[in-house]
């Protein structure tokens, strides 16, 4: 599903946040992208989800060439790849249901059939009830879940988590948690990138070890 | 085709929903636009009037044919029915030598007449153009000067050319005023996305991170730039309204102290739709130049 190929990504001031970095991983796969702060675990998520182009190297998400695809082609790509946020990213002067309908509208689906899936989405996160109130009276975890229900809500094959629970106290990080597992276990190809190790050990799943760009374990 | 609909309606309503947003920074940018678009669409009008005006006192000039001595009465007669089929021509009237005599008589030169032996006048056509235009007047004149029973011809068309001259000056004025100030409302209309972008950079980059194309991005702004345009324009032809209405009083006297009944003319729909058009043109314009430029600086990739 993803294959990465002696990838290196070069900021522009000269920090290397990935150094030669090959890694392959199957469709359905639960991952732990694990590491130091400024490992480069971020970098890898932003590559693969086609937000950041590779200094060098070629990264194939579902048999695309991601670092060659063009400007155009992006906004397409990016459709079928669920995104989750260490800080959110909801936009705070709409509704929650707004929040999640936003991908469906993006691609062209309005009303009833929309706000029907937007609805079973938010169901399977939790937060069904509260699909009028505004994002910012939400608290962190449900924030996170409303964010979970947004990437998902156009049932993409690969979800991509960047710290999903940083901020979240360990009750709320094993209901995201089991929240991941359930969608794997449906077929979803999970890449959640964390710092939490108690977290992956219960949980199991393949853990991928980075440090200063480089791959310690796969 | 729905599900089009629906979206376009969506754009829209998100456009209307910043308009609500900020409500006296919109008036005041529907303002300016409105007094761009009220310069060169006032001096259109006061021009499209002083035609008017200039139409109304203007009778058609008259061309007159003096015929060659040696045509006849019948001959000359003859020719001036002939003439009335010309396409440039709306009537003739035929003047014998001896309806010249009594003319010159009538108008006080019968003296001068009576001390010539003969009658020294030629026949001649008086011929009413069907045409003001300068250049169509001067092809008449030389079509009917070229004719064999033809001797001279008289035109005076020189106040004509000066009056379309003028004109057309002013015409040239409103173009280039028009162009200028087209332009300036394109460039408010960028300005004021451009601020609007700025404020709306987060659910910008987060549409942009969940799959929208920029086609997705922009509409709801081009939406934004052509209602603000078309509300500009409105605000415009009001001012022109407005300031025409003021005027009405002042333009009547001054008519009435020439003697003639004169009313400043507004503008019909045949001139607000294509300016309504043009502003919301321009005010699209504008907002797909900012949203383009802003989406190239924000894309990362």
């Amino acid at each position: 599903m993803i294959e990465l190929s002696d990838v290196t990504k070069r900021y522009p001031g000269g920090h290397e946040a990935l150094s030669e970095l090959s890694l392959k991983i199957a469709q359905g796969e639960l991952i732990f992208l694990t590491g130091h702060s400024g490992a480069g675990k971020s970098t890898l998520l932003k590559l693969i989800a086609a937000l950041e182009r590779p200094t060098s190297g070629t990264i194939v998400v579902t048999g695309q060439n991601v670092g060659r695809m063009k400007r155009a082609a992006l906004p397409y790509f990016r459709r079928n790849i669920g995104l989750i946020f260490q800080d959110h990213k909801l936009l705070y002067d709409r509704s929650v249901i707004d929040n999640v309908l936003l991908p469906l509208h993006i691609q062209g689906m309005i009303g009833a059939d929309a706000a029907k899936r937007a609805r079973a989405a938010l169901d399977k996160v939790g937060l069904l009830g509260k699909e009028r109130a505004r994002p910012i009276t939400l608290s962190g975890g449900e924030q996170q879940r409303l964010c979970i229900a947004r990437a998902v809500v156009s049932r993409p094959a690969l979800l991509l988590a960047d710290e999903p629970t940083a901020n979240l106290d360990s009750a709320y990080a094993r209901d995201i948690m089991d929240m991941f597992r359930a969608f794997n276990q449906v077929g979803v190809t999970l890449l959640i990138a964390t710092h939490d190790l108690d977290l992956i050990h219960q949980y199991g799943g393949r853990q991928v070890d980075l440090a200063h760009g480089r791959l310690v374990r796969a | 085709m729905k599900a089009w609909l629906a979206h376009h309606l969506q754009s829209l309503r998100t456009a209307a929903a910043r308009f609500r947003a900020a409500p006296l920074a919109t008036l005041f940018t529907v303002l300016v636009i409105g007094i761009a678009v009220a310069l060169p669409a006032g001096l259109y009008a006061l021009l499209l009037n002083l035609d008017r005006a200039a139409g109304g006192a203007r009778p058609l000039p008259e061309l007159t044919l003096f015929l060659k001595t040696d045509v006849g009465a019948e001959q000359g007669a003859r020719f001036a029915a002939a003439l009335k089929n010309d396409a440039d021509v709306a009537d003739t009237r035929f003047i014998s030598r001896d309806d010249g005599i009594r003319k010159l008589e009538a108008m006080g030169l019968g003296d001068l007449a009576a001390g010539l032996p003969d009658n020294p006048l030629p026949h001649s056509i008086l011929v009413t153009p069907a045409t003001g235009e300068p250049e169509r007047l001067e092809a008449l004149r030389e079509r009917l000067a070229g004719d064999a029973v033809v001797e001279r011809v008289m035109l005076d068309a020189a106040w004509i050319k000066r009056l379309d001259a003028l004109l057309g000056l002013g015409r040239d004025l409103v173009f280039l005023l028009a162009v200028l100030l087209g332009l300036a409302l394109a460039a408010i209309t960028a300005n004021t996305i451009r601020l609007q972008i700025y404020a709306q950079r987060d659910e910008i980059e987060v549409a942009q991170l969940i799959g929208a194309t920029d086609r997705f991005i922009r509409r709801p702004f081009l939406y934004f730039g052509a209602i603000q345009g078309v509300s500009g324009g409105l605000a415009g032809w009001c001012i022109v309204m407005l300031a025409g209405w003021s005027l009405q009083a002042g333009v009547a006297a001054v008519a009435a102290a020439y003697g003639v009944d004169f009313r400043l003319a507004g503008f019909g729909l045949g001139e607000l739709l294509p300016l309504l058009a043009i502003s919301a043109a321009l005010g699209w314009l504008g907002a797909y130049f900012a949203v383009s430029r802003a989406l190239r600086e924000m894309e990362k990739f």
